[in-house]
């Protein structure tokens, strides 16, 4: 049995899935963040899958190249946001962080 | 080929065992350590795909860097990182099972019998010059050094714009004041006391906040 593209985009999509259930359910800004993580892989899992059926550029696998730099950028920046929170209110529940609303 | 299939069965199951483990699980370091398996096992997966450059550069980035970051954090916040009761709303619960059951009805069944085995690739011998091989460094580097040289060097001001953030964002007022305590003795009764006295005010309304939540 051979693998075809739709193994490759299946996975993704339950990857993609997980993630978003993490980032929904959860309320540790931590493992949201890594749930954000996980829906970027996913993604870059379908741009790698679907260059490797069109080997004519590399233009997926370029996509997928920024899309890692701009995870790395998201992941400092949001666990310097998570510090800050931390400092703040000495929690890492989103639940915790209702200033504006009261 | 069969071995690229086994190797696909067992990284795609063990990306999928691991991001179930980085959703549940209850610490947070334990959550780090799954995403550690998961992108190495994607990493894994990007090899069945003929991209080696990609695979090296996504245990670089993401094992070499954003878990570190990830498992420093939870250092510097300590036991708290992982709060032993968190609850989820009826709303957010929904949307989670509406996902799941559109994700499990309608895209896996359809995707998966999507396509037939992948093209061939023109493999390269080591002694050809000349000849880019579809994955390699020089493959991924003349795509991202041709089309894509504008968007390459607006990631690097990107990176840094993100550094001098991230180091903004995280050092804080706490940075800030201790700069003017430093600076102040020398004078008298300059910005530093009133500096101070911002500081304690936010901090008292900080506390009545906290005492609200």
């Amino acid at each position: 049995m051979s693998i075809g593209l739709g193994h490759y985009l299946a996975l993704a999509g339950v990857l993609f899935v997980i993630g978003a259930i993490g980032f929904l359910t959860r309320r540790n800004v931590l493992v949201n963040l890594m749930s954000i993580e996980l829906m970027l892989n996913a993604a870059n899992v379908t741009l790698v899958a679907f260059n490797r059926w069109h080997p004519n550029d590399h233009t997926g696998q370029v996509f997928a190249f920024f899309v890692i730099a701009v995870a790395a950028a998201e992941a400092a920046v949001g666990l310097a946001i998570v510090l800050s929170l931390y400092r703040l209110r000495k929690t890492v529940l989103t639940d915790r962080a209702n200033e504006l609303k009261h | 080929m069969t071995e690229e299939v086994v190797l696909f069965w067992a990284c795609a199951s063990l990306a999928l065992l691991s991001a179930i483990a980085t959703v549940a699980s209850r610490s947070a370091i334990r959550a780090a350590v799954a995403l550690l398996a998961h992108i190495i096992s994607l990493a894994g997966l990007y090899l069945t795909l003929a991209a080696e450059m990609l695979a090296v550069v996504q245990l670089l980035v993401y094992a070499g860097a954003v878990v570190v970051l990830f498992v420093f954090v939870i250092m510097l916040i300590g036991p708290s990182a992982s709060p032993p009761r968190e609850s989820a709303s009826v709303v957010s619960r929904t949307l989670a099972a509406l996902l799941v059951a559109s994700t499990g009805v309608v895209l896996v069944p359809v995707l998966w019998r999507v396509g037939a085995a992948a093209p061939e690739i023109v493999r390269c011998a080591p002694s050809e010059v000349g000849c880019t091989q579809f994955g390699s460094i020089e493959g991924l580097a003349t795509g991202l050094f041709g089309p894509a040289l504008v968007p390459f060097e607006l990631s690097s001001a990107l990176l840094l714009v993100a550094i001098v953030g991230a180091i903004a964002v995280a050092r804080g007022r706490h940075g800030a004041s201790e700069k003017k305590g430093a600076e102040s003795p020398g004078s008298p009764d300059g910005g530093a006391g009133r500096g101070a006295s911002h500081a304690t005010g936010h901090g008292a309304a900080g506390h009545a906040g906290g005492g609200h939540g």
